[in-house]
């Protein structure tokens, strides 16, 4: 408990093991995108706004440049990286995909892991609900209404006009 | 962003915890961080060493007593308060709490944080001030409760001085409350929020965003005309931005005033 610049810690990050050595200064973000090389996960604003960031913490969706790299110690983190498998996109990625949901597509991983957290909690969300779990997510080619329509549609549900 | 050279420490309890603050001057809580990691990246703030509550399961967590009393740990999460069923015993909690920026904060950021960094748009001092909470407050020299209506002293300053912790958030059995904003986008920063409770007699009405801290209005009855009156009788001196001058600050105050006390009403009967 003693206060140290730095420390080694242990993550588990789309089910891989790291342990590194991090700065306390640094933003998980960084952790994530320069010392694993998970460059998925984008940094929008770098204020807490845009939700490019976004990733799951013990299964919580969180702007991972709010949080110390250090705070996140013996967690188990998903990013966008961890949907799909084997190269395969997954029911709400291809949704993306076939609806336009991304024009530039920076916004996309934070859209994708906010959506993700959303149909997890509640697997047939209304319009309504689906455009509150996307709040915290900034598409700056305001693209919403195809992203709307790709999690209706990965919720098996009627895609609105 | 890369922050200013920090230290971390993760105490294993309350009492390291309050130990740490107290020993190092540059030395800050860290709660949920969606307001203080911000400030560090801006050099707003810059702490020497941060000192994470995260891991301290006996700040978190909501106990509601027989009486209907709930006891609210610091560290207890907005996205906690709005699924927690003890909560609904005082609904306006949860409502509110729903309100705050957007899922990923509220799934992190935490009732402590919010009141003890005291951002005058702030959702939660108004509210508690309202609900006649109590807050408990940990230093090195033992345990104190500050009525909320006193737990504010400044722009980011509370009774919860350097060195010390705030705990728990106590709040009161009642239900006849209201809460009225006016935020930039929906659950937005506000630009004028009022909350009212009409539980103990006198209604309670507070404005939040017109000054440093929040504004207690008393008054004598829930009738529009009274609250209308009461609230200008105020003499508020809201501050004028790009958002809103502060005449139109001083309309929202009464307009919204009147808003919370008329939902409190119907919670009421």
């Amino acid at each position: 408990m003693t206060p140290e610049t730095a420390r080694t810690i242990a993550v588990d990050v789309n089910g891989v093991s790291y342990e590194r050595e991090v700065e306390a200064r640094k933003l998980l973000i960084h952790f994530l995108r320069d010392d694993l090389d998970l460059t998925g996960s984008h940094v929008g604003c770098d204020t807490g706004n845009c939700g490019a960031c976004s990733v799951l913490l013990d299964g919580v969706l969180l702007k991972s440049c709010m949080l110390l790299a250090v705070q996140a110690d013996g967690t188990s983190i998903r990013t966008v990286e961890g949907l799909g498998s084997d190269g395969e996109l997954d029911a709400l990625q291809q949704a993306f995909a076939d609806h336009h949901a991304l024009q530039c597509g920076y916004c996309t991983p934070g859209m994708l892991m906010s959506a993700s957290w959303l149909l997890e909690r509640n697997p047939r969300p209304s319009e309504e609900e689906i455009r509150r779990a996307i709040q915290g997510n900034i598409c700056r080619c305001t693209g919403y209404v195809n992203i709307v329509r790709a999690v209706q549609a990965a919720s098996g549900q009627e895609v609105s006009e | 962003m890369l922050l200013r050279e920090v230290e971390y420490a993760r105490p294993a309890s309350v009492g390291d915890a309050v130990r740490l603050l107290a020993e190092r001057d540059g030395a800050r809580a860290l709660a949920g961080g969606q307001t203080l990691v911000n400030v560090m990246k801006a050099r707003a703030a810059s702490p020497d060493v941060v000192v994470d509550l995260n891991g301290l399961e006996e700040l978190k967590g909501i106990e509601l007593g027989p009486d209907g009393t709930l006891e609210i740990g610091a560290m207890t999460t907005y996205t906690e308060i709005v699924e927690s069923a003890e909560a609904r015993a005082r609904p306006i909690l949860g409502e509110v709490c729903a309100q705050i920026a957007d899922v990923q904060v509220r799934n992190r950021g935490t009732i402590g944080g919010n009141v003890c960094s005291n951002d005058p748009t702030n959702h939660l001092p108004p509210l508690v001030v309202a609900l006649g909470g109590t807050m408990t407050i940990r230093g090195t020299g033992g345990e104190r409760t500050v009525p909320a209506e006193e737990f504010f002293l400044g722009v980011y300053m509370t009774a919860a001085g350097p060195g010390e912790l705030l705990t728990t958030v106590t709040i009161p059995a009642g239900k006849a409350d209201g809460f009225a904003s006016l935020p930039i986008g929906r659950d937005g920063t506000c630009i004028v929020n009022v909350a009212a409770s009409l539980d103990g007699g006198a209604p309670r009405v507070v404005v939040g965003c017109v000054d440093a801290v929040p504004v207690l209005v008393r008054p004598e009855s829930a009738e529009d005309d009274a609250v209308r009156g009461a609230v200008r009788a105020a003499g508020l001196q809201p501050p004028d931005d790009v958002h809103a001058p502060a005449e139109y600050r001083r309309h929202l105050a009464e307009v919204l005033a009147v808003r919370a006390v008329r939902a409190a009403k119907e919670r009421a009967s």
